[in-house]
């Protein structure tokens, strides 16, 4: 049986939150801690060890968000060990409540849970404009500017605005 | 069928190549449209499935490097072989031609591959479910891009269904190698890592008759079946891909970024 010192539970508990404020490099208004792909820091023979899952496989992302993590850990002095986790695979449901709203706020919609068969062609989701409320919306481009996101006008207030994937 | 017996794990090595040499080379092809596309949106939406698929690629390859256990990373795997070294399907490296051919074999292989990583995903190698989960949500996006565009081409103008109908009767006689089976994949069916190919089929005819008949298209039956690239037979166009996509590890050997 191991015994967890109190002194070990603060040194985790200051490597997550070092972890944790990351920012996205691609959506720079959340961090890895909202987007759920920072899945847990343990300290294991005194080194840091984050584990981290990948958004989607090609994300160029990836490489630099590891790399900003190592950096954040070291910086708040823990000798850091990045694991890439595939399985089980991210999902935008692991993006918290507070992460959704914050990509609200930045003018992304998040992702709407289980509505969006992946599956059904000319997609019907209802994404509602981030900018005037108004579901009167349509998909210009499935693919937007990041793998994480599709391109969408409002028909209302004419401006394009960004989705967040469901995954 | 019975094939004969081969042993597990050099039948996971060649069916993760199978599969990751599948990923790049269809990623490659896709790749050449970026700058290319007919439309701005298209422009970003082909390089964004290039990036899944040489994503994926590269899971698979650094799998089989641990696998293979000789120290061959992903770059050896993807840069260092030669033409009769790689397995992947004839209809992956198919030129992409016009628009329709290269929505049409898009679809082709995501309606294959999809129900493929989700069997995958149940995999008793926990590595290979890894890989399978992400993957099956990707393609999942790329059977309904090109399927749409499938259905816009087909349905559209009169020189666009013309190009379609041209695709169609052009690619479909390659995708009879998605199905096929032989020791590698009877091996890996009954260790339960991969689901056996040739049970996918009527999964795969569903979807692309379903979207077919909103294109007022017609899957044709296959009389003969373009097959080899499995066991590294290819086309000629296969060697010019190649001489690109290996151009700079083979000029500056080792390089890294």
């Amino acid at each position: 049986m191991s015994v967890v010192s109190l002194d070990q539970a603060e040194a985790k508990q200051r490597a997550w939150d070092a972890a944790a404020t990351v920012p996205d490099p691609e959506v720079p208004c959340v961090t890895v801690a909202d987007l759920g792909i920072l899945r847990s820091v343990d300290i294991v023979d005194g080194v840091a060890v984050a584990k981290v899952s990948p958004t989607y496989s090609g994300c160029p992302a990836t490489q630099f968000i590891e790399f900003a993590i190592e950096t954040a850990l070291r910086e708040a002095g823990f000798e850091p060990r990045i694991e890439r986790v595939l399985s089980p695979a991210w999902t935008t449901d692991w993006i918290t409540e507070e992460g959704k709203e914050k990509l609200r706020e930045y003018g992304i919609v998040p992702p709407q849970k289980s509505s969006n068969s992946v599956r059904s062609l000319f997609g019907e989701t209802t994404v509602t404009c981030p900018h005037c409320g108004a579901s009167d919306t349509e998909r210009i481009s499935e693919f937007g500017s990041t793998p994480c996101k599709a391109l969408y006008r409002c028909k209302s207030c004419t401006e394009p605005f960004d989705y967040f994937k469901c995954i | 069928m019975s094939h004969p017996a081969t042993d597990t794990r050099e039948a996971l090595l060649e069916q993760l190549l199978r599969l990751g040499d599948d990923c790049l080379v269809l990623g490659h092809r896709v790749s050449e449209w970026c700058g290319h596309s007919p439309i701005l949106e298209e422009d970003m939406a082909m390089p964004n499935m290039a990036l899944d698929l040489i994503g994926q690629a590269r899971s698979l390859y650094t799998y089989a490097g641990e696998i293979e256990g000789k120290g061959r990373g992903e770059d050896d795997l993807a840069y260092l072989r030669g033409d009769r070294e790689y397995r992947n399907l004839l209809l992956a490296e198919r030129p992409n031609g016009d628009f329709a051919h290269t929505m049409l074999r898009q679809l082709y292989y995501a309606a294959f591959m999809e129900p493929y990583w989700r069997e995958t995903a149940k995999s008793t190698d926990v590595t290979l479910a890894g890989i399978a989960g992400k993957a099956v949500k990707e393609l999942a996006y790329h059977i309904r891009h090109s399927g749409e565009w499938v259905i816009r081409l087909g349905d559209g103008t009169e020189e666009s269904a013309r190009r379609m109908a041209d695709a169609v009767e052009e690619l479909t006689p390659y995708t009879d190698e998605m199905f096929q089976t032989d020791a590698v994949t009877d091996a890996l069916a009954e260790a339960g890592i991969c689901p056996d190919p040739a049970s996918l089929r009527s999964e795969w005819e569903r979807t692309i008759d379903t979207i077919f008949a909103d294109a007022n298209l017609t899957r044709p039956t296959i009389d003969y079946p373009q097959i080899g690239g499995r066991t590294g037979f290819h086309g000629e166009e296969f060697g010019h891909l190649l001489s690109e996509l290996q151009y700079m590890q083979r000029t500056y050997p080792g390089m890294t970024w």
